[in-house]
């Protein structure tokens, strides 16, 4: 696998002049390898749309480059890129019919009849368009259109292939379903894909990595485990699934990343991504909701006062008061544990693999 | 249940509904009255006079219309005049729009201005110039002649370049908004694909916006062929419908033959609007929302800028030309004879015209209001409320869009001169006759600002202010009339241009008592006082200029932000 194949080189754009100027992407560097499915994550505003067009090279970079099989592409213009996106609103020609929307790029680097016809039958027949290639994108469901779009880019055998957002127009179920088709096929295909998503479970659900991205500014970089076990910051803990926060000190480092911190008075060995800290640092330690298991009241442990307790069928949902601070605790399978009620004082146990530190930050 | 079942539940339902709030049920029938009366009636009107000869039916007018020169050949020649119009027009307000949309033209504020100011002057200013600039004793006459040999500016050459003018902008304003609205990502995608700059233009943005096109074609079409004070001026020995079936009503007193003509200008406008109506915009592949998508602009290669650039240019210089020209014009002793430049023509313009300006304010500031209450009252009822006849109601309000201002002063004439069942008032000679024959000329205006505003307020909206138990008058009146009151002042604003330099129409009911500026300039140009006309135009364009100047401030105060909406046709 070729470790480079799209790079990002401190990629910036700077929108707007004067004192209205606005840095949607920051200093951005990504590798992203041969065959892989890496997905930009962030909130609306984060600059992920931006970084992509750039790829597509419907946005010049301010500054930084862009590389392609190590080829510098920043200023080529987009017809002459070899990437091929998927628009969120699938942009499917209104005035073409699904045969001559997914051919049309053919035809415009002119092959051969005859090839166009073959290739595009195939590919109707991989997305599961068959039998509608007469008809117009205006009669066809959504998640129809959005095939045609995946097929329109995929016949042109892209070398990246990038997706913006192409499920947000989808309704939930379908949603599911087309995603897990989208990385089958694109599994199938083993193509390069750049995909951009405000929608966490999505990008886990699809991802080989996950690329967090707020502020213009890459955050991590990693597997979507990687992203959820041992975010680097408060940012990416409290934008992946749910998180618990509690303040604490660092007594100090046992080895290499592990190291000894003071939370509530109680001391906890945590492993840490982060090889140093030092003495007395302020840190956040935090922990997932289904990674605490409640217990009746114990001396010397952890307590608190249940406040509130939500029941979910496949899960329990705690809101447990420690001292200031408040828990959300989650017990899956909820029938095989004792329910605890409101106002009983709990001790509460934190599953020691789940833990993990961030650097303290003003919130 | 059945279908008619079904259809009767539905009717009831609706009328029951109705039932429940008097008042709304009441403004039904008042506008229906309305329409009726000063809409169809009318138009009933010229057609029934056409089909009677010495009070006796007799269809021998329309047995003659392919026998007879006086009928085929005004018919003929509208249309080729039509035609010629609108396939240049549209041509060149394509151009504007492209470069204004897709280009990056600088200045593009200044030529967006420039391109749509022939809109607020009144239409025959242009044909004024063209006499200034190429007529018998035009500026550029002895220039012109020395390259091109003897010419002459009356006839269809004349026209076509001066109905271009005046009207290229109702295509570019049309185009615009098509070309603003198509989506950019089409034209990314296609880029994306593999196309080039011509390859997108030629294969996305063309066909995309042929619908547009032929929109726009259809309503420069309209208005060339109903174009009034154009030919008047400048047509010469080539005859047209309008001024035809003026000259045989106020000439020769011949209402029959007068209402044939007007019948036979009649048909070919309402087709190309039904046709553009009914079938061009069911074709379209983008609504204008009225939303601009911030279409994609990008580099552009210098064979697409160099020409584009170069026609924006030389129509813009064309413009400035023409009404630079009416300037000069107005400045002059005694047009073709003495050119020491004067300002008397504006003092005399003063004393002569000082009662017509009077009228024309009067009665478009009396019939302003009215026109932009109504049109907005109806854009609401069009939209929003379900009863019996609203379909109609929509059809004959649509109406007024497509029929001639001849055809309707003529219809004027003819039923407001005596009593009526439906009116048993007589008009003729009044203000009134000006101020109801304005209203419902320009109520479309009004109704087109209403309805591109209140289909971009979502329904909830007005569904929350009854459901808190407000009735179809009372959330109009608070919800939805602050919503589109920048909607409502931009409607006034084109009513008032519209009624200030209005001719085709009003030329029929004029009085000795009751005048208007634009028929006293009519009469100056008819009598060669160049000047003084040029002094006049200047001096209407000047008022409608502070007018829009002044509800462009209204409308600044009180929307937030919202847009103005640019009224076409």
């Amino acid at each position: 696998m070729k470790e480079d194949y799209l790079v990002l080189e401190n990629l910036t754009k700077v929108f707007g002049s004067g004192k209205n100027t606005v840095t949607a992407v920051d200093n951005v560097n990504l590798r992203v390898r041969k065959g892989e499915l890496v997905t930009l994550l962030g909130p609306s505003g984060c600059g992920k749309t931006t970084t992509l067009r750039m790829i597509a090279g419907f946005e010049f970079p301010t500054s930084g480059k862009i590389f392609i099989e190590d080829k510098e592409i920043s200023t080529v213009p987009p017809s002459q890129r070899p990437t091929t996106m998927v628009f969120q609103n699938y942009a499917l020609f209104p005035h073409m019919t699904v045969f001559e929307n997914i051919a049309y790029g053919l035809r415009i680097r002119r092959e051969a009849e005859k090839n166009i016809r073959e290739k595009t039958e195939k590919i109707i027949n991989l997305v599961g368009l068959k039998g509608l290639s007469e008809r117009s994108p205006a009669h066809l469901s959504g998640g129809q259109q959005q095939r045609v779009s995946l097929a329109r880019s995929l016949i042109m055998e892209p070398k990246v292939l990038l997706l913006d957002e192409p499920l947000s127009n989808l309704d939930a179920k379908l949603r599911v379903s087309t995603r897990l088709e989208i990385r089958k096929l694109q599994q199938r295909v083993g193509i390069t894909s750049v995909y951009v998503t405000h929608d966490q479970e999505e990008a886990m659900t699809l991802s080989d990595r996950v690329v967090i991205m707020n502020t213009g500014k890459i955050q991590q970089i990693g597997t979507p485990q990687e992203i959820y076990a041992h975010p680097v910051n408060y940012f990416v803990a409290d934008f992946i699934g749910k998180a618990n926060f509690l303040e604490g000190r660092v007594v100090g480092m046992i080895s290499k990343n592990k190291v000894e911190v003071d939370v509530k008075n109680k001391k906890y060995e945590v492993f840490t991504l982060k090889d140093s800290f030092s003495e007395g640092e302020k840190i956040f330690l935090l922990i997932r909701p289904e990674s605490i298991e409640l217990e009746n009241k114990k001396p010397n442990a952890l307590t608190g006062i249940v406040r509130q307790l939500i029941y979910l069928g496949s899960r329990m949902i705690y809101e447990i008061e420690v001292d200031k601070d408040h828990l959300t605790v989650e017990i899956t399978n909820p029938q095989e544990h004792k329910t605890f009620s409101p106002g009983e004082e709990v001790s509460i146990n934190f599953k020691k693999k789940s833990l993990h530190i961030i650097p303290y930050e003003e919130i | 249940m059945t279908g008619t079942q079904r259809k009767i539940r539905e009717i009831t339902e609706q009328f029951r509904l109705i039932w429940k709030e008097p008042l709304l049920f009441i403004s039904i029938l008042a506008i229906f009255y309305f329409l009726l009366t000063f809409v169809a009636f009318p138009i009933f009107q010229v057609f029934k006079t056409s089909l009677y000869i010495n009070n006796k039916l007799d269809i021998s007018n329309y047995l003659a219309i392919f026998s007879k020169r006086y009928y085929f050949q005004p018919f003929l020649n509208s249309m080729i005049l039509g035609v010629c119009t609108a396939t240049i027009g549209t041509i060149v307000g394509f151009i504007f729009a492209y470069a204004l949309t897709r280009t990056t033209l600088p200045f593009k504020n200044f030529f967006r201005m420039t391109a749509t100011f022939p809109i607020i002057s009144p239409p025959f200013v242009v044909a004024l110039a063209a006499i200034l600039l190429f007529g018998r004793s035009g500026s550029l006459t002895p220039y012109l002649t020395k390259i091109i040999g003897r010419y002459s500016i009356y006839g269809l050459g004349g026209l076509i370049i001066v109905e271009t003018i005046a009207y290229a902008p109702t295509a570019f304003l049309v185009l615009y908004g098509i070309l603003q609205a198509i989506d950019p990502a089409l034209e990314e995608a296609s880029m994306d694909l593999g196309a080039s700059d011509i390859k997108v233009f030629s294969t996305i943005t063309l066909p995309l916006a042929t619908p547009g096109i032929a929109s726009a074609w259809l309503l420069v079409f309209i208005q060339s062929i109903a174009d009034f004070g154009n030919p008047m001026v400048i047509s010469g020995d080539f005859r047209v419908l309008s001024v035809q079936a003026f000259l045989q009503i106020t000439g020769m007193y011949d209402l029959s033959r007068g209402s044939t003509l007007a019948i036979l200008l009649l048909l070919p406008t309402l087709t190309a609007f039904f046709v553009q109506k009914y079938w061009v915009s069911k074709r379209s592949y983008v609504t204008v929302t009225g939303k601009p998508t911030g279409a994609m602009i990008k580099k552009i290669e210098w064979y697409i800028k160099v020409p584009v650039y170069t026609c924006c240019v030389v129509f813009t210089g064309i413009i400035f030309l023409f009404y630079g020209m009416i300037v000069y014009g107005s400045l002059q002793t005694l047009w073709g004879v003495d050119s020491t430049l004067t300002l008397k023509n504006y003092v005399e313009m003063f004393q002569v015209g000082k009662d017509y300006l009077i009228d024309s304010l009067t009665l478009s500031t009396v019939a302003t209001p009215v026109t932009g209450i109504l049109g907005m009252f109806l854009a609401f009822l069009i939209i929003r409320k379900k009863f019996m006849g609203r379909g109609l109601m929509e059809f004959i309000s649509m109406l007024t869009f497509a029929v001639p201002g001849t055809v309707v002063g003529i219809g004027y004439i003819l039923a407001f001169n005596q009593k009526s069942v439906l009116f048993p008032f007589i008009l003729t000679g009044t203000a009134w006759i000006i101020i109801t024959l304005l209203i419902f000329r320009n109520m479309p205006v009004g109704i087109r600002s209403g309805i591109a505003s209140l289909q971009q307020i979502d329904p909830s909206i007005e569904e929350a202010s009854t459901d808190l138990g407000a009735d179809s008058n009372i959330t109009f009146r608070r919800v939805t009339l602050p919503m589109i009151a920048p909607a409502f002042f931009s409607g006034l604003a084109y009513s008032f241009v519209k009624a200030m330099t209005a001719i085709s129409a009003v030329i029929f009911v004029v009085s000795g008592k009751w005048n208007l500026i634009t028929v006293a300039i009519l009469g100056f140009v008819d009598n060669f006082k160049y000047a003084q006309a040029a002094a006049m135009s200047l001096t209407l364009i000047f008022i409608v200029l502070i007018a829009l100047g002044i509800i462009q401030l209204i409308v600044n105060r009180i929307g937030k932000g919202a847009r103005t909406i640019e009224i076409v046709g």
